[in-house]
């Protein structure tokens, strides 16, 4: 017991002073400059970015919550192979084929952008609702049957409750992995944070990647952290995996 | 009360579960569904608040055809206790077990009234446990919720699908002697599965014993144990179904047909036993030679006088071979 926890203090504070050590090092190389002498240019990324994230999460969440929901329906059950079997195989092509693809279909810039997160973003959401909902306990649908509970009553006092940690646990995946995601946005003209990257990386300038590349980084965590203190508001109190502290 | 009308159950491809089964749950009884595995009884129980579809034959319950009435109305007049409690996690205790009153539309105070008083059968504070989770509890305890949440909104019929099959056996006995205990007060016409002999002849008012969907025997324990219709019935309760009989009856009931043996004050190794003991565990006992005499009082401590292994084996004579069959009603 002392012994792994002498090793994960050793791990974390090691990571912690590599963490350290580059920002050190980043800054000491003014790396960091961009931000502020083109600080225009900066906050327009980032709300580019955001918006990249914000419309194709909105839209993949309006499409893949109720969709999961409906597929664990009794009657639209047959059905759940094959929407299933579609969402995955959305997730196997690569990123940068989707873009490629959809340039051809919706021209180049934001709406091809946004297309191709959505796409992205559906996978886990939708996984996690179907697996949500299927993992509670069928003694608890058929007590709420029994007590004579609606369908409608069922889902919304039973199912969804005690799906909601593992339907938010997707929607903050596929919302973390479209922060990064979105940096790639800028190969078919959709801006964002990745326009600094990409000029970084073609013009071997890391100020440039580094003013762009953090700050995703950073995004994505402090996205990950509201979300988290989200699911804490929302999860009722008895349907939390126990290790939760 | 509840009766059942040639009620059958066939599965898609032909496969038949219930073959019209008749008998009739008096008001105020309990029924026990008892039979091995896949005879169908769990099937028969849900059959009743329409969990599966009747095919053939009828349920009445109180004179109106179950298939008449609006199954969601149905549902909420009956009360349903399963062996996995069904407790649902994202609800308190005082949550779970209000949703059927919830559902009928209770005002808040009614329902915060009903929960107290139900905790309070129980022997729970509904102060303490009413806003803690499911997961919170001892298994025991939660059944006795699962039991509660069933009575929430005094449903005159219960169905229960062996709700203490899950409890360990010291627990499973507690909450059975508290719950019959609760059935003295609330008088409920209740069915309950059951696949444990011993439960059955202790719950029981009448035992329904079901093989491969049919009905082998509908009586009370003690005739069954004492005369079983065939075979079937026979081995089911199993060679020691004279000992098993013996926990129907009490020291009081062989006092009042064959009398009790004189006490002899002079033996000093004496145990007393209440009148009301069971025979069974009178006979294990005796078998046990805990004592050279074993003195009989009542509750006021009087001796009455004093049993032996003689006595209760003339009792059981009685009982299985001298005693006229009794006339049952409603079979």
């Amino acid at each position: 017991m002392n012994k792994k926890k002498v090793i994960s203090l050793v791990v974390r504070y090691s990571v912690y002073g590599l963490v350290a050590l580059f920002f050190f090092w980043a800054i000491r190389n003014h790396y960091f400059d961009y931000i502020f002498t083109e600080s225009t240019t900066f906050w327009h990324l980032v709300k580019q970015h955001l918006q990249l994230v914000l419309v194709s999460s909105v839209l993949a969440l309006l499409i893949a919550i109720p969709g999961g929901i409906l597929v664990t329906r009794k009657p639209f059950r047959r059905a759940e192979w094959v929407v299933s079997n579609t969402v995955n195989l959305g997730q196997t092509i690569p990123s940068l084929a989707v873009l490629a693809l959809m340039i051809s279909i919706l021209g180049i810039g934001f709406q091809t952008a946004v297309f191709a997160l959505f796409i992205y973003s559906l996978l886990p959401m939708y996984r996690n609702t179907v697996a949500g909902i299927d993992s509670i306990d069928e003694n608890l649908i058929d007590a709420a049957r029994g007590m004579g509970m609606k369908p409608i009553q069922i889902l919304l006092r039973i199912e969804l409750p005690n799906a909601a940690y593992s339907i938010l646990a997707g929607v903050r995946t596929a919302i973390v992995l479209n922060i990064g995601t979105a940096a790639l946005a800028y190969v078919v003209g959709g801006g964002g944070l990745g326009v600094w990257i990409f000029t970084g990386i073609q013009l071997f300038d890391n100020g440039y990647l580094i003013s762009g590349a953090i700050p995703v980084t950073l995004l994505a965590i402090f996205v990950d952290y509201l979300l988290r203190l989200l699911e804490r508001l929302i999860v009722p109190e008895g349907s939390k995996p126990p290790q939760e502290l | 009360m509840i009766t059942f009308d040639k009620t059958t159950k066939t599965y898609e491809g032909n496969v038949t579960a219930v073959k019209g089964v008749d008998f009739t749950v008096e008001k105020g009884e309990i029924v026990v569904l008892l039979g091995p595995s896949g005879c169908g009884k769990t099937t028969l129980l849900r059959m009743v608040n329409r969990l599966e579809s009747i095919s053939d034959g009828k349920i009445t319950i109180d004179g109106q055809d179950s298939m008449s009435l609006n199954q969601t109305a149905l549902r909420r007049k009956i009360g349903y206790v399963i062996q996995s409690n069904g407790l649902f996690p994202n609800m308190t205790i005082e949550e779970n077990t209000m949703i059927v009153p919830d559902l009928l539309g209770w005002s808040k105070k009614d329902k915060k009234e009903r929960f107290q008083k139900l905790m309070e059968m129980i022997g729970l504070s509904g102060e303490k446990f009413g806003k803690r989770y499911p997961h919170e509890l001892s298994g025991g305890q939660q059944q006795r919720i699962g039991v509660i949440r069933a009575l929430a909104a005094d449903p005159p019929v219960m169905l229960m699908d062996e709700p203490f099959g899950a409890l360990d056996p010291i627990i499973r006995e507690k909450i059975q002697d508290e719950f019959l205990q609760i059935q003295k007060e609330v008088k409920k016409t209740i069915l309950f599965v059951s696949h444990d002999i011993d439960e059955a002849i202790k719950m029981a008012d009448k035992i329904v014993l079901l093989r491969g969907g049919e009905l082998m025997q509908y009586d009370t324990p003690s005739e069954m144990l004492v005369r079983p219709k065939n075979e079937f019935v026979r081995e089911f309760f199993g060679k020691d179904r004279a000992i098993k009989s013996l926990s129907l009856h009490t020291i009081q009931d062989l006092q009042e047909m064959i009398g009790l043996a004189e006490f002899d004050d002079a033996i000093a190794d004496t145990k007393t036993i209440n009148v009301n003991h069971d025979l069974r565990n009178t006979l294990s006992m005796l078998l046990n030679q805990e004592a050279d005499q074993v003195i009989v009082s009542d509750d006021d401590g009087n001796k009455l006088g004093a049993i032996t292994i003689d006595i209760v084996q003339k009792y059981l004579h009685y009982e299985i071979k001298a005693k006229p069959a009794p006339v049952l009603e409603g079979v």
